[in-house]
């Protein structure tokens, strides 16, 4: 049963906008498949891989922006951007990774944090190429109903997800898991460290740029502060995989759903709008103090925690 | 022609050390907290932001000068950093989790939560403190008639770069000579060579971490009557600490000192030969090409040259 | 044949020397014992020969093959393995996942690692284990575990860091019968140890570290009568 499940869930995704949701719900469940790729990629750095990236914005950007330029400069379809991205973003993760990869813990965090800012600060200043403060706007939408950017997006989060599974039951999943564990005993094993570190952050980007390019398409406007967000984009990233569970393969889709919703809400009650940061906040500290494996992770601790199951167990 | 280069170089060279003193202080901070508890604190800037926060209502409200308020705002903060450390830090470090790098989610958790407050009580408008010192300055032709060059040090920096030295040099004396001080550094040296000596290695992390925001609170009352304060100035500041202490050597009072004179020498250097803009990739530069040539830093070199090797 | 040839060997950490101008061979099939009081620099050596550490001087040559400045994972691809002193295991992976991570080494596909893995964990008699989280496995199989992985790589050369300490005398006496079945395997083994008895038992020949500087080299019987060793290091004369 449990094997099937992907499959249902796909299939069940799939009938969703046939059911007839109106044109903000079709938002929001992009949306959160959207997230639930970006988690996912996020996850594999992070969670499998152990690297723990802050600054998951910039492949989110370069993504974006390979896709708006393409449009503002070459005069194209900024689809076009989605399959280029993945060669463009393929680049500049491998460039990035030989910079920060060599350094661990704690030090990768800070590098990948100030690459994002970096990234951001970059698209600003080169204002003749990417349009710098002012951002790319793409005149003509491609469809006037969600359901085609619905359909692309849940292909682009279903492949995402069985490749991550693919990945995780071969060779690269035990090694990604035994750097994570143990750096060192994994190089004593014959385990190249640097390669499939390199190998995880490339994937891990240009699964994220992908996710960009496509929300260049959906939204139609993208600017600096919008795609190379720290706080918008990078935190959203880890906190998703955070509150819905670190290597877990469903973590993601929990973790998009529940901070989308908790974002909208947030947004609808009045008053409310302006601590949304305070709130996310304060929510990442108590999932990290309380519940740091993710609702998925840690979801025998829920279940005590509702008194669905004894203490004893 | 070469007068006037001349005196760009060494304006531009006297403004860095000058905002170097300053940065040395912010690197102090942080170099304390992540050479004794090796805690990341992606909070530092936000830190120095509620300082200043104190420092601009004491200013406005109480017309307390922000030197003065130092003596307020720098007790406040020693308090806050002691309860972050006790009621989150602490509680996370126990915490058995898949994603090695927690606490430093959660500096950045209590970052956001910080900064977000700010904007709500005070609104994102930029601050500032207009003392009536703070166009003044000092001219090198009033002290020699006949000099070449005119260099001018503006009194407000002036005052803030003295007072950095001042606390830097207590901070040395309290670290070297006293017990508590000693009991810090051997916490940072060795914790299990500490514990065994019986220092309190738990009451010493959560004084580090109150003393460290001190330090940044300190920093942050030096700074307003130079800087427009806003909420979410914390983050480029936590950037410059941890530039700071990479390139200064973790642990390394000294190194912090040298390396915030450098980076703000470095950094008054590019704002007037290149511009402003590109100020974060230089830092990100420096934090990078630290990080892979110098992992210890300046302080590194400095021992080097002792053991004579 | 020489399988491990340690030439003229310096390693120095700013200005102290950790191992100073080591020189010694192992011949194929034996087993080598390093021994030496605390901080003479026996894992130091075995972490220079793994690659952890480039040789400050000298050089380390495996099957005639110069290794020194290779990475860990080059060397072990070229068939020396280790374990190490503080045991590193996978802690959040089973047992199982633990081996067979390290069998894909030579594996060409999943179920061949997972073969090879099983062979292994038979080997050092953790076949009950095979689902444990590693993390929960008490000290002697958590050794074990570590000669298990680092056969799983299929060495020529296994170097072993300690692998007897903190254990009873029954684990003492499978950990001792492990070894023994590895030599008639044909793999070379090197092991640093400080259970005399253990090592004066089962080692072909001793080579003796102290303060960096090997003192001295022979077999059990002559280590255990050499006044200097005695003199640095046993305290008394050991029979072998």
């Amino acid at each position: 049963m449990k094997r099937f499940l992907p499959l249902f869930a796909l299939a069940l995704c799939s009938v969703l906008p046939v059911v007839g949701l109106n044109s903000y719900a079709m938002h929001i469940a992009i949306l959160v498949i959207m997230w639930a790729t970006i988690g996912m990629a996020w996850n594999l750095l992070g969670g499998y891989c152990g690297q723990v990236s802050f600054g998951h914005a910039a492949y989110f950007g370069v993504g974006a922006y390979t896709a708006g330029i393409f449009y503002s400069k070459l005069g194209l379809s900024p689809w076009w951007g989605i399959p280029a991205s993945i060669a463009v973003v393929l680049l500049f993760s491998f460039l990035l990774g030989f910079v920060v990869l060599r350094l661990r813990g704690p030090f990768f965090a800070l590098a990948t944090l100030a690459s994002g800012e970096v990234m951001r600060v970059t698209a600003e200043n080169l204002d003749g190429f990417t349009g710098g403060s002012l951002g790319i706007m793409i005149q003509e939408r491609t469809w006037v109903g969600k359901t085609w950017y619905y359909y692309i997006i849940l292909l682009i989060a279903a492949v995402t997800f069985f490749l991550v599974r693919k990945l995780m039951q071969s060779k690269l999943g035990y090694y990604f898991l035994a750097i994570r564990e143990d750096q060192d005993a994994a190089e004593s094993l014959g385990i190249n460290t640097t390669l499939y570190k390199t190998i995880a952050l490339c994937l891990s980007g240009i699964l994220t740029g992908i996710a960009g390019a496509f929300y260049t398409n959906y939204m139609g406007y993208i600017d600096p502060n919008v795609v190379f967000a720290l706080h918008d984009i990078s935190i959203i990233a880890i906190m998703i995989v955070m509150v819905g569970g670190a290597a877990t393969y469903w973590g993601p889709f929990v973790g998009a759903l529940i901070m989308v919703l908790l974002a909208e809400i947030i947004r609808s009650v009045p008053g409310l709008g302006a601590a949304h940061q305070t709130l996310f906040g304060i929510l990442l500290i108590v999932i990290i103090i309380f519940l740091p494996n993710g609702i998925v992770g840690d979801s025998k601790k829920l279940k005590r925690l509702f008194g669905f199951q004894r203490a004893s167990s | 022609m070469y007068v006037i280069r001349l005196e760009v170089f060494l304006q531009t060279l006297i403004s860095g050390l000058l905002l170097g003193g300053l940065y040395g202080l912010i690197g102090l901070g942080m170099t304390l907290i992540m050479g004794v508890m090796k805690i990341i604190n992606l909070a530092h800037g936000e830190l120095m932001m509620v300082a200043m926060y104190i420092a601009y209502w004491l200013f406005v409200l109480f017309h307390i000068d922000p030197y003065l308020s130092v003596f307020i705002a720098a007790p406040l903060l020693f308090i806050l950093g002691v309860a972050i450390q006790k009621y989150l830090v602490n509680p996370v470090l126990k915490v058995e989790s898949i994603l090695p790098e927690n606490q430093v989610i959660l500096t950045v958790g209590i970052g956001m939560v910080l900064a977000n407050l700010a904007t709500i009580f005070f609104t994102s408008d930029y601050r500032s403190t207009p003392v009536s010192y703070a166009t003044n300055a000092f001219y090198l032709s009033d002290f020699w008639k006949d000099s070449p060059i005119e260099l001018s040090l503006s009194v407000p920096w002036a005052v803030s770069f003295v007072f950095a030295v001042v606390i830097t040099i207590i901070l040395w004396f309290f670290l070297s000579k006293t017990d508590t001080g000693k009991s810090i550094r051997a916490t940072a040296q060795d914790l299990d060579a500490a514990i065994l000596m019986g220092v309190n290695v738990k009451r010493m992390r959560v004084v580090t971490f109150g003393l460290g925001s001190a330090l940044v609170g300190t920093a942050g009352c030096l700074l307003i009557p130079i800087y427009y304060l806003y909420p979410s100035l914390g983050g480029q500041f936590t950037l410059i600490a941890f530039v700071i202490t990479i390139l200064g050597g973790l642990g390394s009072t000294v190194g912090a000192i040298l390396g915030g004179l450098i980076l703000g020498v470095f950094e008054s250097m590019t704002s007037t030969y290149l511009s402003m803009g590109w100020a974060p990739v230089g830092r990100f530069v420096i934090f990078v090409a630290c990080l892979m040539f110098l992992p210890g830093g300046v302080a590194s070199l400095l021992r080097k040259k002792r053991v004579g090797k | 044949m020489k399988m491990l040839e340690v030439k003229r060997l310096s390693m120095f950490f700013g200005g102290l020397a950790a191992i100073n101008d080591v020189s010694f061979a192992i011949t194929k099939g034996e087993i080598l014992g390093l021994i030496g009081p605390n901080g003479a620099g026996k894992t130091t050596l075995f972490n220079v020969i793994d690659g952890f550490y480039t040789p400050t001087r000298g050089e380390v040559f495996f099957k005639d093959e110069k290794i020194s400045g290779l990475k860990p994972h080059q060397i072990c691809a070229l068939g020396v393995a280790r374990t190490f002193q503080v045991v590193k295991p996978l802690q959040r992976m089973t047992v199982s996942d633990n081996v067979v991570a390290s069998a894909f080494l030579r594996a060409k596909t999943k179920a061949q690692a997972e073969g090879i893995a099983l062979e292994s964990i038979e080997f050092t008699g953790l076949a009950d284990d095979l689902d444990v989280l590693s993390k929960g496995l008490p000290l002697g199989k958590r050794k074990r575990l570590e000669i298990a992985r680092a056969l799983a790589t299929q060495p020529e050369l296994l170097l072993l860091d300690e692998s007897f300490a903190g254990l009873n005398p029954t684990e003492l006496n499978e950990s001792i019968e492990i070894i023994r079945k590895i030599k008639a395997r044909g793999i070379t083994i090197m092991i640093i140890e400080h259970h005399m008895r253990v090592i004066m038992s089962i080692s072909d020949r001793i080579v003796v570290l102290s303060y960096g500087e090997k003192i001295a080299e022979g077999t059990p019987k002559e280590i255990g009568n050499n006044p200097l060793v005695i003199d640095a290091y046993l305290g008394e004369a050991q029979s072998a």
